[in-house]
């Protein structure tokens, strides 16, 4: 590691924000050397709690996240949030406006709230978020807040980074087809209908309720099946962030799910399922790096495709000619 | 997208700061921002200079961009100086103030060290280009 980097880190675990705010930069831009910094942020994380919180635009995430930081607050927790939006494909420019409902917690520097644009790749985007979440850990936040980008039914990457996770649903959210299709549904370990006070808001709870009724309570079979005891239905409750009503059960809810997570094992599974899946997202990065330079060696991706639009040879046989001497390099 | 990944995006923070309630200039400069490849956050009216602070520094923001109508200018923008320093920010942020600035205060607040004030009728395009230029590394 760079001295400065060194440094940096230092001061991060010596509780500067300035350091803190930097190095989450560092992290997002995939700053030469940042690898070594997140390696060794590694050793100092693993006592925050992470809740990943996720639903469509407009469902309330961010009004929720900031009472929710505030009753954290009020019970002697710091805590940080990490908001995601998202950023333009064409020009890779973003409005990050998350801040913007943070009002409860203005002017409180123990609540470290970092916006994020998506930067294009979901892929990168999620090695970037949880070594963010690794570097809150590591200066030592409690509770730890991932709000998805609000755009689709796709968030399932959050479930990688998250202990517990929310999903929020805003009344009218269309027939209860939606609740049949797989995804987003799935991850859910508590479902909050906000904006309870409007229309149609009983209705999205009693299609919810049938939908988990259904569902029955397996557990995701992706975290360790020898978990015994992990028995969690997820509950489907109301509320009304605006006005912060719902929000202590809520929070309540969240604190339940964290008892049983640490008092079956659970907690651990999940940590070691994500850890494997970093290794694999790092791993593929760094393969993805191999293949690009053997792609530059064999002239270049322009020039590949030429001659696969010429019809001099074919895709299947350009990516085996290109894969070959990386392929031989493990076989040997 | 994925060869840009890693190229390092200007973050900046477009702010409101003080009672004025007019934020049409903030939000069209926040979209032409967003439109030149800019990371914006838009911090939305009413911001005292803290929040400005807090956001600036956990943002790690390369520029900081306050919007002032209200002529409280010369209060407001010492009190947000005073705090990026405090937490040192204040020497690699570039800091821009937008909106109607006599003459004799833009002087002053220069001196304070604010790197460029653009008044009203400025060209988007000369402010996007002075952020180009002069946007702190990270």
């Amino acid at each position: 590691m760079s001295a400065k980097h060194a440094d940096l880190l230092d001061e991060l675990l010596d509780g500067k924000h300035r350091a803190l705010a930097r190095v989450i930069t560092k992290i997002e831009n995939r700053d030469p050397g940042y690898r070594e910094l997140v390696s060794a942020l590694h050793g100092h994380t693993g006592s925050a709690d992470v809740i990943g919180v996720t639903g469509s635009p407009g469902a309330g995430k961010s009004t929720l996240v900031d009472k929710v930081a505030n009753y954290y607050r009020d019970r002697g927790e710091t805590v940080g949030v990490i908001a995601i939006d998202p950023s333009s494909p064409f020009t890779g420019g973003a409005v990050l406006g998350d801040r913007i409902r943070m009002a409860s917690n203005v002017g409180d520097m123990d609540v470290f709230f970092r916006s994020m644009s998506a930067r294009g790749s979901l892929g990168g985007l999620s090695t970037a978020t949880t070594d963010a979440v690794k570097a809150l850990d590591a200066f030592g936040k409690d509770k730890i807040i991932v709000e998805t980008v609000g755009a689709g039914q796709n968030e399932i990457d959050i479930v990688k980074t998250a202990d517990t996770v929310a999903v929020l649903v805003p009344p009218e959210s269309g027939d209860n087809v939606q609740m049949l299709k797989a995804g987003i549904l799935e991850i859910a370990d508590v479902f909050v209908v906000n904006k309870a006070d409007l229309p149609g808001a009983d209705r999205a709870v009693s299609d919810l309720k049938e939908m988990v009724h259904m569902r029955g309570d397996e557990p995701t079979p992706e975290f360790g099946a020898d978990v015994e005891g992990y028995d969690w239905t997820p509950e489907v409750i109301e509320t009304v962030a605006k006005e912060g009503e719902g929000v202590e059960e809520f929070i309540d809810l969240l604190d339940e799910h964290h008892e049983l997570l640490e008092k079956t094992g659970m907690l651990d599974a999940k940590a070691r399922t994500r850890y494997a899946e970093e290794i694999r997202a790092l791993l593929r990065e760094d393969a993805n790096r191999l293949v690009t330079e053997e792609i530059e060696s064999h002239g270049g991706m322009t020039e590949l495709v030429e001659a696969v639009y010429e019809r001099e040879t074919d895709p299947y046989s350009v990516a085996a000619d290109v894969i070959a001497p990386i392929e031989d390099c493990v076989h040997d | 997208m994925s060869a840009d990944q890693e190229s390092q995006s200007i973050r900046c923070l477009v702010a409101k700061v003080g009672l004025d309630g007019h934020d049409r200039g903030a939000h069209v400069i926040a979209r032409a921002f967003r439109d030149a490849g800019f990371e914006v956050i838009y911090s939305g009216l009413h911001n005292a200079p803290d929040e400005i602070v807090q956001a600036a520094v956990q943002e790690d923001v390369n520029v900081l961009g306050i919007s002032i109508l209200s002529g409280a200018h010369d209060t407001l923008v010492p009190k947000i100086v005073a705090g990026l320093k405090e937490y040192d920010a204040f020497e690699d942020t570039l800091i821009l103030v937008g909106g109607v600035v006599p003459d004799d205060d833009k002087a002053e607040l220069k001196e304070l060290g604010v790197a460029e004030v653009f008044g009203p009728g400025t060209p988007m395009e000369e402010t996007i280009e002075f952020v180009r230029e002069n946007a702190p590394e990270r």
